[in-house]
């Protein structure tokens, strides 16, 4: 009789077993359980397919197309967003500075954490006089507040590089200096969570044991350790792109960033304040794709900091 | 106690070699500052050298740094161009409290400049810190004291909003909604832009009708990230073993809060406060050029526009010596408060 009773637990039990889930499943579970992170992913699409599908409807040539007659005409049928100064239309305008300020996100935050993960792996593995040397460094430059920093940077590289031509399209050399500015003015954060991860990893076994077979220095650094820290380095990379974003919009607002004709939505509002009264589609739109943009952002990594710790359970019931 | 703070002031020193070092050599390549000079006319060829040589931009970089930083009146400089030296320096160097003289505006001290304007910055960061703390401090307890209701839920996507939000567009929103369409709709408005109106002159009561956007934009955008900040430390305290003694104890719950559970969880944001100091002091830049309030952040964009390199480095190094005393304080005041940190 206890036999069979037995029996049948364990074939319920059997019947109950699931897979063991990956990390990477629980990490894509902890996610999507995170509704703000999900909500601020889709805006994201959203804002991607505005600012890159936009391209195929309307050309460059009439971003930058100015038509005098037009200045400052209120949103109409032709003009859904109005148009600017020199009578640009900013629906059109918006699309373009959207890819030139998402790009500047991206490629300044790519520049940081190349900066970060060097100076903190560097200075964490190595010790010693390096590793005094780069935190000096480091904590000299957290010393400047960086929007000073940065308006000094933009005035000294301002101008320094000729204009690019890529994919057919030309885009100011600002661009490239914003982006090189934002990523050297903002790596010291990052530097220091990787050098943080790298002193408590690199006294780890896996790493004496890289060590005895030999391994160099170079692929214990980049290979053993590295892969180990990359969680952090993503989080903060996410939310660095809102910074850098951010960052892009304060410097072009103040006329130290991008130059016209190209547009982006920082440049956009450059001058804006003296049309709050008479003008006020020149700032709201751009306005808005900001804070949209920025918002986004912030829910996406705030998940993905939820999502990659791996202290926060999940109740996969 | 004593040993650690000599010892935090001379790990100062190397920084603010560094910080100044690094800042002048971008400030001497930013642009010509006699360019603008003239004014309208255009500056003659020799007239251009006779200025460079005055105010000692011919001189090496190394030679500027080294006259901006200790002076030079223990040498001869070059006046006329002969190729002798035999004019006496003049100049004290930042060492001795000598920040030099602009040379936009020609002639006058530097620190006469900054002190000008740092009034107005005070005028308007003393009063906007001291309500960001006290609305951060209500709003993050009354939060975390509701977690997960409606309420919880408002405020926190609300200040995830404002921490998102750049400031020149709460500005630009503010002075469109209480400037303009208040004024359109035969309400009483509030002034958008400067620190009085010429007509009236700078009496208290304008002075106050023109710090208010400004303020608020200051207030809207701060708030944000303390709040979130104070609603996390209060959750993580709530949920402690005192906190729980003190209930069991019988205490009324409004004594377990403002007694127990603020005091800990307000203690963190000294810290935030005192990183946030400095970066008030230079004025929130953005936010005074929107409004043309004349503070530090404004003189600082004016004259970095014109290279105005004395007057630039003044305020960039006033800025990162509070950095470093805020930060310097801000540890005491933590250990003074919480008897559980020592330094040695």
């Amino acid at each position: 009789m206890m036999g069979t009773a037995e029996s049948d637990v364990i074939k319920i039990q059997e019947e109950f077993k699931t897979e063991a889930l990956t990390p990477g499943q629980l990490m894509r579970m902890r996610f999507v359980r995170h509704k703000m992170a999900v909500f601020g992913l889709i805006m994201l699409v959203i804002l991607i397919l505005y600012s890159f599908g936009g391209a195929f409807i309307f050309t460059e040539a009439e971003a930058n197309f100015t038509n005098t007659k037009l200045r400052l005409n209120p949103p109409s049928a032709e003009n859904p967003f109005g148009t600017d100064t020199v009578g640009r239309d900013i629906l059109i305008r918006t699309i373009y500075g959207g890819q030139i300020s998402l790009l500047i996100g991206l490629a300044a935050v790519v520049v940081e954490v190349v900066l970060g993960v060097l100076i903190g792996a560097i200075a964490g593995y190595y010790g010693g006089w390096i590793d005094g040397l780069l935190m000096r460094f480091t904590e000299a430059m957290f010393n400047i507040p960086q929007l000073f920093l940065l308006l000094v940077m933009a005035k000294f590289f301002g101008g320094s590089v000729p204009d690019i031509n890529l994919f057919g399209r030309q885009f100011s050399g600002s661009v490239v200096v914003i982006i090189v500015i934002i990523g050297l003015t903002s790596w010291m954060y990052l530097a220091r969570i990787v050098r943080a991860n790298f002193l408590s990893l690199k006294e780890r076994e896996f790493v004496l044991a890289a060590h005895t077979t030999g391994t160099s220095n170079f692929s214990i650094i980049f290979q053993h350790i590295l892969p180990n820290s990359i969680a952090p380095i993503i989080v903060s990379g996410t939310l660095s792109v809102a910074n850098a974003i951010l960052s892009e919009a304060y410097i072009s607002f103040l006329g130290l960033g991008v130059k016209p004709p190209t547009a982006t939505w920082g440049n956009m509002l450059e001058g804006a304040y003296n049309y709050v009264e008479t003008a006020p589609w020149l700032w709201i739109f751009p306005g808005l794709l900001i804070v949209l943009t920025v918002l986004s952002i912030n829910f996406v990594g705030d998940g993905l900091r939820d999502a990659v710790d791996p202290h926060a359970l999940v109740d996969a019931g | 106690m004593t040993r650690y703070i000599i010892r935090r002031i001379l790990q100062a020193i190397p920084l603010l070699f560094i910080i100044s070092v690094l800042l002048f050599v971008l400030m001497i390549n930013t642009g010509d500052p006699l360019s603008t000079m003239g004014g309208r006319r255009v500056t003659r060829p020799e007239d251009r050298e006779r200025l460079s040589r005055q105010l000692g931009l011919d001189q090496p970089i190394y030679k500027q740094y080294l006259f901006w930083l200790i002076g030079n009146d223990w040498t001869k400089v070059d006046l006329d161009g002969d190729g002798t030296a035999e004019t006496q320096g003049t100049r004290k160097g930042i060492l001795r409290g000598d920040f030099g003289t602009s040379m936009v505006q020609r002639g006058k001290e530097v620190t006469d400049i900054i002190l000008d304007r740092l009034p107005n910055t005070l005028l308007l960061m003393i009063p906007t810190e001291i309500i960001v703390i006290a609305l951060s401090l209500a709003v993050g307890v009354y939060s975390a004291l509701r977690q997960y209701s409606a309420t919880d839920h408002i405020i926190t996507g609300l200040s995830f909003i404002g921490y998102s939000m750049p400031i020149f567009f709460i500005a630009l929103v503010s002075m469109y909604i209480f400037g303009v369409n208040f004024k359109a709709w035969g309400l009483p408005y509030l002034p958008t832009v400067g620190m009085f109106d010429p007509k009236v002159g700078k009496t208290t009561g304008q002075v106050i009708q023109h710090m208010i956007l400004p303020i608020f934009s200051l207030t809207v955008i701060t708030a944000a990230g303390y709040s979130r900040f104070v609603r996390s430390q209060m959750l993580e305290v709530i949920s402690e073993d005192y906190i729980r003694t003190a209930r069991a104890k019988g205490l009324p719950n409004r004594m377990v809060i403002t007694g127990h559970a603020l005091k800990n969880a307000a203690l963190p944001l000294v810290t935030i406060v005192g990183l946030d100091v400095p970066l008030l002091l230079g004025g929130a830049v953005v936010t005074e050029s929107i409004f043309a309030w004349p503070g530090m952040g404004r003189l600082f964009i004016d004259h970095l526009s014109r290279s105005d390199t004395p007057v630039v480095m003044g305020i960039l190094m006033m800025i990162s010596v509070a950095v470093i005393l805020s930060q310097l304080i801000t540890d005491i005041i933590y250990a003074w408060l919480d008897p559980r940190i020592r330094y040695s």
